[in-house]
């Protein structure tokens, strides 16, 4: 019963896909490192309280299209981005918008888990702090154990929060990075591969997390594993040399896409 | 273990092919050698370490005690004020005679004949020439004393101090030697009443320089150290930090920051007597700042750290994984916020030997100090940085040059505390490392 109306649920959310607002808009974007180009008029929009999976060949610029949506690329010395990319229908690229404001509001998760060498308690509420979101010390403990309730890190680690958090477990470690960035109540959370460093059983916690927070937030995810974009996303983007081929739902892409290189890389014929 | 028949419980085993020549022996033999030059290597510096210190600590470990000559002492008022007119003219007491007061102590201790001048020559010259300025100012400073008689403990004169720690050859020829027969016959005399002592010679950290060996000190030597450290660490720390957090976290890299990194390079390879002569250009003749003041070779050594300490905190910074650093901008901090919650903290082992290290380098620094004028005979204890001082290893070097035995086992001494800081400072820079310390 219960199964039948999540089923039922999907496939309402599948059929009012195309009804769902934009939360992120990107027309032709183009990033250069220096002389060499590494994304080529990208046209690629993303939905709200949506998971998009961003697909492909190493290399082929799924990545650096992750990055420039909360302008990380910015930190790269000769990294230039053109085009427009909007959220909530304004350009972060212009220069009225603050870089710091927009990462607040656009959270990133490492292929890597890189929680600071500080304790768990002090990992999740370091972004609070800086932001000003907590204003008493109790505010921010509830901050924190609500960060880590919901990446599903809280029954693991309530008996030693303010133990350092790189004593974690892989996995737990990416939880954190998670828990650490949801902290900061952002709008959407790009994910940079967050599962390549993990085992199996890590890897599947971190999948059902990003299918919980789905609700909350606005996830886009990169990703090698066509498994894993199948499973968690609703609509996936294969990029390939700097091209996006494809964007589609997710079902759609992986049983009948509209790009044959799509069905190419999907039966794994290359990258 | 290859062999078909060997297996049992009939499991059949496969048959190892002929064995290939891989060069495993080679590769070993290779790896001895190595190993062998690394031991030969470290054992060639530690032979030299072991004959440094034992020469060192063999000829000045004797610098740390001090001949002494317990006298009594009486404060004859016929000597010091025959006419009574101290309490009018308290100039009298500073005028008066002490050294009488030496010799008639040292003739009633030693009974002799207080007649005879060769005999009371070679008994007086037995005490310290600066004894009586030490008589002088106890009575001075307590007039009641005039008229009684007090045990006093005295310096012996460096050639006693020497004599008495063995390291004048008495079988050469009287003539030829520094302190004759008799006294030698005194000095055993006085040895067994126990009015001749050695003790612990405290004037080597108080006494300012002086020509007499038994009287100087390496107290405004130690305190020019002292101040020469402060301004150094109070300076190059904040300028070098501030300098590479810039350059390597803020600064563009275009040719004029890859300029200014090749100068800083180059800087750190320049000459120190170089930077003696730019503070001797800038600090005195331009600035006008007093000769032989801390102040200014504090500032010559600040400059001569500075790349040191650059160069160490910039790979410091550089070591920060880059992961963190994603980190903390992915969360929305601010550049400054990245750099002095995350950076910083943990770039700071790394700073802090370098700093070390860099002071360390200061500390033993003589030639750019003797350009600035902190070679100076300085007898007063610096009371600020701008009072004219020495450095411990300027002290090393200016006693080195002196002539008497005595300046021989200072000179050493000397050297042996110097060490002694080299030694505290380094082992300060091991346990900072090891206090921030963090992994990740």
């Amino acid at each position: 019963m219960n199964m039948l109306t999540e089923a039922a649920v999907e496939k309402a959310l599948d059929q009012k896909m195309n009804t769902i607002p934009y939360k992120m808009i990107g027309q032709d974007v183009s990033v250069y490192y220096g002389e060499k180009r590494a994304l080529f008029d990208v046209k690629l929009n993303i939905r709200e309280n949506t998971v998009t999976a961003l697909i492909g060949p190493s290399g082929c610029g799924k990545s650096t299209f992750l990055r420039s949506l909360n302008r990380m690329n910015d930190t790269i010395d000769n990294c230039r981005v053109t085009g427009k990319i909007t959220l909530d229908g304004d350009d972060i690229y212009d220069p009225d918008i603050d870089v710091v404001e927009l990462r607040a509001r656009v959270g990133m998760v490492f292929q890597k888990p890189n929680p600071f060498p500080k304790s768990i308690y002090e990992n999740v509420a370091y972004g609070p702090r800086i932001h000003g979101l907590a204003k008493a010390k109790a505010d921010m403990d509830v901050i924190v154990e609500q960060s880590l309730q919901r990446a599903g890190l809280w029954n693991e680690v309530k008996d030693r929060v303010h133990e350092g958090g790189t004593g974690l477990s892989g996995g737990q470690q990416q939880r954190l990075c998670i828990a650490r960035a949801i902290a900061v109540s952002p709008e959407v959370i790009l994910m940079d591969e967050p599962c390549s460093a993990l085992d199996p059983i890590a890897t599947a916690k971190v999948e059902e997390l990003i299918h919980e927070l789905r609700e909350a937030y606005t996830i886009v995810i990169v990703t090698h594993s066509m498994q894993q974009a199948a499973r968690v996303s609703q609509r996936t983007a294969m990029f390939h040399l700097g091209n996006l081929v494809e964007e589609n739902d997710t079902d759609k892409m992986f049983t009948n896409p509209d790009d044959p290189r799509t069905q190419d890389y999907i039966m794994g014929r290359f990258g | 273990m290859t062999d078909v028949v060997s297996s049992g419980q009939g499991v059949v085993v496969s048959k190892a092919p002929a064995r290939r020549d891989i060069g495993i022996k080679r590769r070993y033999a290779a790896e001895r050698r190595f190993q062998a030059y690394g031991i030969a290597a470290i054992s060639f510096g530690l032979i030299f370490l072991a004959i440094l210190l034992t020469t060192v600590i063999r000829q000045g470990y004797t610098a740390f005690a001090q001949t002494s000559i317990t006298l009594p002492i009486e404060f004859s008022e016929k000597v010091l004020d025959p006419n009574n007119k101290r309490a009018t003219d308290p100039s009298v007491l500073i005028a008066a005679n002490y050294p009488v007061l030496i010799r008639d102590a040292m003739v009633k201790t030693l009974g002799i004949n207080a007649q005879s001048r060769p005999e009371t020559r070679d008994a007086t010259a037995m005490i310290s020439k600066g004894a009586p300025i030490v008589l002088r100012d106890m009575v001075v400073a307590d007039p009641s004393l005039i008229g009684k008689t007090v045990n006093v403990t005295l310096l012996a004169d460096a050639n006693v101090d020497s004599a008495n720690k063995g390291q004048i050859d008495l079988t050469v020829d009287e003539k030829n030697r520094k302190v004759n027969d008799r006294q030698v016959g005194w000095m055993q005399q006085m040895a067994a009443s126990g009015t001749l002592h050695k003790e612990f010679n405290t004037g080597l950290f108080v006494n300012g320089n002086s020509s007499r060996p038994e009287a100087a000190g390496l107290g405004v030597a130690l305190i020019g150290s002292l101040y020469l450290m402060l301004i150094v660490l109070a300076l190059s720390l904040p300028i070098g930090v501030a300098a590479s957090i810039y350059l390597e976290e803020f600064a563009p890299k275009n040719k004029l920051t890859d300029l200014i990194e090749v100068n800083i390079n180059n800087l750190a390879a320049v000459p120190s007597i170089v930077y003696g002569l730019l503070g001797l250009a800038v600090f005195i003749n331009f600035a006008g700042l007093p000769r032989s003041a801390s102040l200014v070779g504090g500032l010559v050594l600040t400059l001569m750290t500075l790349p040191t300490i650059i160069i160490a905190t910039r790979a410091a910074l550089r070591a920060v994984p880059p992961s963190i650093r994603a980190a903390a901008l992915g969360l929305g901090a601010s550049k400054m916020q990245m750099v002095f919650h995350h950076v910083l903290p943990l770039a700071m082992p790394g700073i802090l030997t370098g700093t070390i290290i860099g002071l360390a380098h200061a500390l033993g620094e003589t030639a750019p100090l003797l350009l600035i004028g902190m070679v100076a005979f300085v007898a007063n204890a610096p009371a600020t940085p701008m009072d004219p001082s020495t450095a411990l290893p300027v002290q090393v070097y200016m006693w080195a040059n002196e002539a008497e035995r005595a300046f021989v086992e200072r000179t050493s001494g000397a050297i042996i505390v110097l060490l002694l800081f080299l030694i505290v400072m380094n082992l300060g820079a091991i346990l900072l490392r090891r206090r921030f310390e963090r992994r990740w």
